[in-house]
């Protein structure tokens, strides 16, 4: 049993690498990914909030929209499944906020590492597309916290080499036109060739 | 500000500020859908129109959305497109809107719908604003359907599934890329077409970071 959530564990952190295999959460990846430090502070907010609304969106799919689901509630004909991505995307917008709150309340030293960041996520993509990820493939509640920290850190480590990377790219002489966001492009699609070795691996 | 025209509204985003290759938004679906061009041009379709109606909406009722929730509002309205564009998808083009998978549910946070809603449709009429949904749809698709084509072409030799050059394995002379079908290729022909655009209007260019120094060959000058 533990072997089978540490092979989840793993694959969802390198194999199925949410920015780096799925492309999901492109646009912050791309943005913030110029210093190696604010990297990392936005790596580690995508880890937690992931953890954190993949196993509600699960509990919220499996009680509340899935086909038959409201039958603990008399209602053994209802399919609300149509109402998944409105759902799923209050859910995220809410958690974010709701976390905001709990770290500035209690956590003020992570609050203000993370900063203008946390708002940040909830439009990114890796989030909500860890979500669909998750009813589509039917996980269950326990496989749902793993995949969700797992997608997280894998997403967080893709960002952190990136940002590592470019760190460096910017004193090299890169023409004109490939300047910036161009070369940026080609790093990522070396470096998702390089992820692309991890496929095909079991544990 | 000058007067804003349809024809600028509706031109501008396509060259001159493309969602994707200046704005960097959109990018996510950008890549993963793009291997076959059948399923490129429904994508394309759907961004434009969620952002074309979204625009519209938020435009028409702007006055009225308290800034304080206004980021909700705009969510629930975009993902009520989703919803009626995904619904529509599964009952009229089911293995399309498999292929696509999360991808279509994915169109809510892609951030030229938002980024659209929010620089532009706060501020402007309907009508306009419509128009601007549409442009910026239009920049997404060309981009897109470009990507597309080179992907399909050269990775499989077919155009839409239909074979534009006989490939090898059935007796042709076309040895397919098959590079061209992985998902990492999508980064290298945006990156390059980034290239491309940038060369034809260079003040897209980015300014340097960092200057280098340059080679000091007279070293004893300057002792």
């Amino acid at each position: 049993m533990f072997e089978y959530y540490l092979s989840l564990f793993i694959k969802s952190i390198f194999v199925e690498n949410m920015a780096l295999a799925f492309f999901l959460g492109m646009c912050t990846f791309i943005a913030v990914s110029k210093k190696v430090q604010t990297a990392i502070g936005l790596g580690v907010a995508v880890i937690v909030v992931q953890t954190i609304t993949i196993p509600i969106n699960n509990l919220i799919y499996t009680y509340l929209l899935a086909d038959g689901a409201l039958a603990w509630a008399g209602l053994p004909n209802v399919d609300l499944s149509f109402l998944g991505l409105l759902s799923y995307i209050g859910v995220i917008a809410a958690l974010v906020q709701i976390l905001e709150m709990f770290l500035d309340r209690y956590v003020p030293a992570l609050y203000n590492a993370l900063g203008v960041f946390l708002p940040l996520i909830t439009v990114n993509c890796a989030i909500m597309g860890g979500s669909l990820f998750m009813v589509e493939r039917d996980y269950n509640f326990a496989e749902s916290v793993v995949y969700g920290l797992g997608s997280g850190t894998g997403w967080a480590l893709a960002i952190t080499t990136l940002a590592g990377i470019r760190e460096k790219l910017k004193y090299s002489d890169v023409p004109q036109g490939l300047r910036g966001l161009g070369i940026t492009f080609i790093t990522v699609g070396l470096m998702s060739l390089g992820f692309m070795s991890f496929s095909g691996i079991q544990l | 500000m000058s007067e804003i025209t349809a024809k600028q509204v509706l031109v501008t985003p396509i060259f001159e500020n493309n969602p994707i290759a200046l704005q960097i938004l959109g990018i996510c679906s950008a890549l993963a859908v793009t291997s076959s061009l059948q399923v490129t041009l429904v994508m394309c379709i759907a961004l434009s129109l969620v952002t074309a109606f979204s625009s519209m909406s938020i435009a028409a009722i702007r006055k009225h959305i308290p800034s304080s929730i206004r980021i909700i509002v705009q969510m629930i309205i975009i993902a009520s497109l989703v919803i009626v564009v995904d619904q529509i998808l599964k009952a009229y083009a089911y293995s399309i809107s498999k292929q696509l998978s999360v991808f279509v549910g994915l169109i809510i946070t892609n951030c030229i719908v938002m980024g659209r809603a929010e620089a532009f449709a706060m501020k402007n009429p309907a009508g306009i604003s419509f128009l601007d949904g549409i442009g910026n749809g239009l920049g997404y698709s060309v981009m897109l359907i470009s990507v597309a084509v080179v992907r399909e072409l050269f990775g499989a030799g077919k155009l839409f599934g239909i074979e534009i050059f006989s490939v090898v394995n059935d007796g042709g002379w076309y040895v397919p890329n098959g590079l061209l079908l992985l998902p990492p290729s999508a980064f290298f022909i945006i990156g390059l077409f980034i290239w491309a655009l940038r060369s034809w209007k260079p003040t897209q260019v980015e300014s340097k970071e960092y200057e280098l120094a340059p080679q000091t060959t007279s070293m004893q000058e300057a002792h």
